[in-house]
């Protein structure tokens, strides 16, 4: 792609992982969640991929399939972990683990991130999940030999 | 306001969505898709509805648009002649 479109998508990138690792790490409290913010990963990676082709892009495809299984792994594995009780049961919330562990404050206020037990852990498996997923669609697109190149 | 707002996001979704059909450009088409996936996630927004916004932004607007890009590159840019 022409040299604007690198320079754009090079400001760009750090950004937008950003405000995906955001969006996926404020799952349990704002709107979106592990899809969106891995989908939003998945769109910086789309764009350096884009502009600056699939080799140039140092994306690995073994490295994103290892993550899409890992993430995959650690959603099915923390749903087994709570099997004492139910398939899926909460077994950090409020007090139950080391971390987000602690109680939602009651009436109005702007969030705990420090909450919601494994629903914040399921998140980040579900979000490394897309965004390798999704990364790895793209990546294999433009690793597909074509007419022109 | 808040009906001003979803007739002109409409109007901006119908026209964009009207562009993407006629345009002989593949690649003029594609932007103009993704026009349309950018005011329907503003139209979600509007609708109170910021989760399907992400989503709609992130899937519709991104990496649709970086699938069609990528495939025009490997296939041609002009619309056949019928």
């Amino acid at each position: 792609m022409s040299k604007l479109v690198r320079t754009i998508g090079w400001l760009l990138y750090a950004p937008i992982l950003i405000f995906g690792f955001y969006v996926i790490m404020h799952g349990h409290l704002t709107p979106g969640g592990g899809f969106q913010g891995g989908a939003v990963v998945a769109s910086g990676f789309a764009l350096l991929i884009v502009a600056y082709g699939a080799k140039g892009a140092g994306l690995k495809e073994r490295l994103l399939s290892a993550v899409e299984s890992g993430g995959a792994l650690i959603f099915v594995g923390l749903a087994f972990l709570g099997l004492g009780a139910t398939f899926f049961y909460n077994f950090l919330a409020a007090g139950g683990g080391v971390v987000f562990n602690e109680l939602v404050p009651s009436g109005p206020n702007p969030g705990d991130l420090n909450t919601a037990g494994t629903l914040p852990l399921m998140n980040w498996a579900v979000g490394l999940k897309v965004l390798s997923g999704l990364g790895s669609i793209v990546l294999l697109l433009a690793l597909f030999p074509g007419e022109e190149e | 306001m808040d009906a001003v707002v979803q007739v002109v996001l409409l109007v901006v979704i119908l026209a964009a969505g009207f562009l993407a059909i006629r345009f002989k450009d593949l690649l003029s088409s594609v932007v103009a898709l993704a026009a349309v996936s950018l005011a329907l996630s503003l139209e979600f927004y509007v609708l109170q509805a910021p989760d399907v916004a992400i989503a709609e932004a992130g899937i519709g607007a991104g990496l649709t648009t970086a699938v069609f890009v990528l495939t025009l590159r490997k296939t041609r840019r002009k619309e056949e002649e019928r």
